[in-house]
């Protein structure tokens, strides 16, 4: 399956990515090399294998319904980029 | 108009009762300041693990045998990847591959008629965070501001099937909906408060087709009657384009309260959430056994409920449905109906005076200082004749207001009724005297003269004249004078 | 002696002989790093006064006669994905330039409780996707046996960290090899444990269902009393697992009598060059002299484990790292609406293998392909356990050379993201599985170290800690020292 570079705009934007002129180029050379790499699992007969959902047996890892202590409302905005009334703030949304 | 029917499902999103979110032992109370509720998980931060809440999964369990679901015995979470600021992982953790709970249904009845609405599924999953705007709304605001008190707190989104036909009937769904859910105590499912939010799929097409038209998802209903409008608004919308000749796009529309009217949000063009399975946590596998030990937890859901209602206690249907539309009724009903086991009048005066004046007041019954056994006492009181049935409403709104005892609040307010034919006497003979033309028309064969002249002695007594005894002393006073 | 030289084992004993305090030996290291940290650029953050005043307190403790934990005073390395309390973590990306965590990461809690010193943060491929550190977007490691050439990757700052001498002991997190690998090129010991087995709690996520933290060292002794106090439940973590945390240090026996060691013929494959082979053909040699019966298995869906785990761990890492998008912590670029400001922040933030990873888990996981890769390779994860479940009922553990070459030199393979991959090709497949894994070095081809891989069924660290402890024991070849001044 070939990779255009309009496919890799399109990734691009599903993973929201700015993507420059050059890295398009790159990347679609990138990608078609890996996805042609990946694509050999399918020379796998894996008709009868059912694949693999969760990696550890365990089930059920539950918490009780208790309340613990977070985090206070400083420490929790002190990363922001930018803040405003005890909020985190962003640019217009739509 | 006629030749199109509506085909519409709902999608409502409830949240949980648990006291702490889904994947973190951060609270879930409403109402706190922004960001005062928040911790590593759901802020998702770099490195942050959460561990699933046990209630949560037990909440979801129970609702969904509410709902006359299927349990899934071997379900887990999966990752529904999406951008948007109140999504701290850039991610929801939800059900997609196996929901907890499938294959149910609620029944509704609109207009007598009784209808099954099928559920597809019930599911987990967290809520993201709220938003609060610069400006007046999300497309006028330069800038936003986003709380995640509300991320990670645990939902169930309960799916349809396009089993519904109209605005009315989405009503009913949901308002079944959330009594049932109520009753099942696993939610508080306060629409103004977001505990409960529903977004509705609506499309048309010719009677006798079974293919689907286009659809439009409707989102920012606010109350159950806000669905009710928005559908059928959405329904004729929807109708008029194609008896134009255009065709209705596949997109998310938001209903606008004020003006009445949906508006276009933005086109629908299905985003690829990429799901798959959510690693980080365990998968959940329920027993039989466990099943139907939270089965057997359920109380008396609201079908169940409104049949021993009219089975055994006598009540018409109308007025069994009314006092099981909300569990707090349904309770205050029998816990009057204990003390003063009549349920005709007990109804009455439930349907009567307490809605109206919760309605009138908008507050809810818990707030409401009327208790039920001060109502059952009232009742007595009426019934022995101490007061008659209006002074009665009157002592009911008192009641409501301030919660005092009726027979204290009777004596204070001095509303017994006269019901002595001697203390009446004197006042009779005084209403007789003044409205001699009443006097006559009665006595001229004109029935209804007689309500003006017991009107004018409640009048004149205050309203506190037994209506019923005096009715009988002016016929008797008036045909001896005849 | 040069106290950077010695082994963890080896300065416990000398603070609890009071011969040296953990200040000292602090002071001595740091001294070390201002010696030859220029030349080999293994740490991003250097926490000179942290690490001095825990060791003031560790000393102050020993005085008062308080019993300490063998790792008390002893100053480590923790990679920067791993989160520290307020000591900026960044992954080694711009988009995390300025990130502090408001918590230290579970197993960092343990081992400050244990009484270690953190003396810094060290250098990665940026978020641990890479094999040679040459992927940080800040600056690359240098091998300290080379310097010409590559430490490994992506945990390649711990791995030249503990060979020079700048650090005791280092905690890193093996993903696809990033532990073991670099561990080889930079001739020291490191184990990958069980999936589960140590918390992943503040470890910054690249592959949930892959990640897994563990100790680079300068011998098998320190790693089993690191993994003794790594190791273990963690109620925070859901992928934690509840199994005991035997005593490591039991494991270390001087003894592989009668033990059946399985080589993977899909291991010994051409790409390998030829003197790294003979070196492992030594080992092996020397383990059948010592008494283990060493023989071929096989492990046929090998080149399929290592497409599986691509596909996995892109597919993964694609929707781990959708949160970093400049609204709660890390680097923001300005616009004028938010998808934008994502869109920018993102682009700008992160360098090309990340974006490059990035897009390719996304189309991994797109409606249209993913039966076609996804869950094929979900499929493969299921064939590769079952070779290795297979190789069990006939072998108590596998030996395979840890890489394919010696260290390459830095620029050779940056170039080229695929190739990059696959240098890891021999750790793989223990990753994909959540099998336990151990390296150690076994000698110096052109005076670059090679290192020697043991592989286990889970939870079996304790059989891989003997073999690689009685190989120790038996042969000077596991202890190398770069000639870095």
């Amino acid at each position: 399956m070939r990779i255009s570079p309009e496919d890799v705009e399109k990734l691009a934007l599903m993973s929201c990515l700015e993507l420059r002129e050059e890295e398009k180029a790159a990347y679609t050379k990138f990608l078609q090399a890996g996805l042609d790499y990946i694509d050999k699992l399918n020379e796998l007969a894996t008709a009868a294998v059912e694949p693999a959902v969760h990696v550890l047996p365990r089930v059920n890892v539950f918490r009780e319904d208790t309340i613990e202590t977070g985090l206070d409302k400083a420490l929790a905005l002190a990363n922001a980029p930018e803040k405003e009334a005890g909020s985190f703030k962003v640019p217009r949304i739509v | 108009m006629s030749k199109y029917e509506a085909v519409i499902g709902l999608e409502v999103h409830v949240e949980l009762k648990t006291a702490t979110k889904l994947f973190c032992g951060c609270s879930t109370e409403f109402g706190k300041e922004p960001n005062t509720q928040v911790c590593p998980v759901c802020l998702g931060l770099p490195g942050s693990t959460g561990v699933l809440n046990k209630k949560a999964v037990e909440l979801a369990t129970k609702a969904g045998l509410a709902l006359n679901c299927e349990i899934g015995t071997y379900t887990w979470f999966d990752r529904k990847n999406y951008f948007y600021p109140d999504l701290p992982k850039g991610f929801q953790i939800s059900q997609f591959f196996r929901p907890i709970a499938y294959n149910g249904y609620l029944d509704i009845e609109v207009n007598g008629q009784k209808k099954r609405i099928r559920i597809t599924r019930a599911h987990l999953e967290e809520d993201p965070g709220k938003l609060a705007h610069a400006g007046e709304s999300i497309t006028t605001s330069s800038a936003s501001f986003v709380d995640y008190n509300r991320s990670g707190i645990p939902l169930i989104e309960i799916v349809s099937e396009p089993d519904l036909r109209s605005g009315e009937e989405a009503k009913a769904y949901l308002e079944k909906l959330k009594a049932i859910l109520e009753y099942a105590g696993v939610s508080d499912v306060k629409m103004e408060q977001g505990s409960l939010r529903c977004d509705a799929n609506v499309s048309v097409r010719p009677i006798g087709s079974t293919v689907l038209g286009t659809k439009t998802e409707i989102k920012n209903m606010n109350s159950f009657r806000a669905v009710q409008r928005a559908i059928e608004y959405e329904i004729e919308r929807q109708i008029e384009l194609l008896e134009d000749g255009e065709a209705v796009i596949q997109e998310t529309r938001g209903w606008v309260e004020d003006k009445g009217i949906t508006v276009s949000m933005r086109s629908k063009e299905h985003p690829d959430y990429r799901c798959f399975v959510e690693h980080e946590i365990s998968a959940i596998e329920l027993t039989p056994e466990w099943i139907e030990k939270v089965r057997a937890s359920l109380p008396e859901l609201p079908d169940a409920r409104k049949k021993r209602l009219v089975e055994e206690l006598g009540l018409p249907a109308y007025d069994a449905g009314v006092i099981t539309s909300s569990l707090a009724l349904a309770e205050f009903f029998d816990a009057v109906y204990e003390k003063y086991p009549d349920a005709k009048t007990v109804s009455n005066w439930i349907m009567g005076e307490l809605l109206r004046l919760l309605n009138a007041r908008n507050v809810e019954l818990s707030e409401a200082k009327i208790t039920p056994a001060g109502l059952a006492k009232l009742l007595e009181l009426i019934k022995q004749g101490t007061i008659s049935n209006n002074m009665g409403k009157k002592v009911f709104e008192l009641m409501f207001e301030e919660g005092k005892d009726p027979e204290q609040i009777v004596k204070e307010k001095g509303m017994v009724q006269i019901s002595d034919e001697g203390q009446l006497t004197q006042i009779l003979t005084e209403v007789i005297a003044q409205n001699p033309k009443s006097v006559a028309d009665f006595q001229s064969g004109k029935e209804q003269a007689i309500g003006f002249l017991v009107g004018q002695v409640m009048k004149a007594t205050k309203g506190q004249a037994n209506p019923g005894v005096v009715n009988k002393m002016l016929r008797k006073m008036l045909k001896k004078e005849e | 002696m040069q106290l950077s030289t010695l082994t963890v084992h080896q300065l416990s004993e000398l603070m609890a002989q009071k011969e040296i305090s953990s200040v000292e030996l602090t002071n001595a290291y740091l001294e070390r790093i201002s010696k030859v940290e220029e030349k080999i650029q293994a740490f991003i953050t250097i926490t000179k006064e942290e690490a001095l005043a825990q060791a003031q307190a560790i000393d102050k403790k020993r005085m008062q006669g308080e019993e300490l934990s063998p790792l008390a005073g002893i100053p480590m390395a923790v990679s920067d994905n791993i989160c520290t309390e307020g000591i900026k973590t960044t992954c080694a990306s711009n988009i995390l330039y300025n990130y502090l965590p408001p918590a230290d990461a579970t197993v960092v809690a343990r081992l400050k409780q244990a009484g270690s010193v953190l003396i810094g943060k060290t250098n990665l491929d940026e978020f641990a996707m890479g094999s040679s550190t040459e992927y940080s977007a800040l600056f690359k490691t240098k091998n300290p046996f080379a310097l010409q050439a590559v430490p490994g990757g992506s945990n390649g700052g711990a791995a030249a960290a503990v060979a020079a001498g700048e650090t005791a002991f280092a905690l890193g997190s093996d993903t696809a090899g990033d532990i073991r690998q670099p561990a080889a090129f930079c001739g020291v010991v490191g184990f990958k444990p069980t999936y589960g087995h140590v918390p992943r709690t503040g470890l910054v996520s690249y592959a949930s269902s892959l990640d897994q933290i563990g100790p680079l060292a300068r011998d098998i002794t320190d790693l089993a009393l690191i993994l003794n106090a790594i190791c273990g439940h963690d109620s925070k973590d859901s992928t934690s697992a509840t199994v005991e945390v035997p005593d490591f240090q039991g494991s270390l026996v001087n003894d592989v009598r009668g033990l059946k060691i399985g080589l993977p013929k899909e291991y010994f494959k051409a790409e390998i060059a030829p003197p790294v082979a003979a070196k492992i053909q030594e080992a092996i040699r020397q383990l059948e002299d010592l008494g283990a019966v060493c023989l071929e298995v096989s492990l046929p869906h090998t080149e399929y484990a290592v497409m599986a785990h691509y596909t996995i761990s892109c597919a993964e890492a694609s929707s781990n790292l959708a949160r970093y998008d400049g609204v709660r912590y890390g680097l923001r670029v300005e616009a004028e609406d938010v998808t934008s400001m994502f869109a920018k922040t993102r682009g700008q933030g992160f360098g090309p293998e990340a974006k490059k990873r990035i897009l390719l888990g996304t189309r991994v996981l797109s409606k249209e392909c993913y039966d076609k890769y996804y869950t094929q390779a979900l499929k493969a994860r299921v064939l590769n356990k079952q070779d290795f479940d297979r190789v069990w009922a006939q072998v108590d553990c596998l030996l395979t050379p840890a890489t394919l070459t010696t260290a390459f030199k830095i620029g050779d393979k940056e170039n080229d993201s695929l190739a990059m991959y696959l240098s890891n090709y021999c750790a793989i497949p223990a990753n994909l599985a959540g099998l336990p894994a151990l390296v150690l070095p076994f000698g110096l081809v052109d005076g670059m170290p090679v290192g020697l891989q043991l592989i286990g069924n889970h939870f079996t660290e304790q059989t891989l800690l003997r073999v690689g402890y009685t190989l120790e024991r038996n042969t000077d070849q596991t202890c190398l020292r770069p000639a870095l001044a």
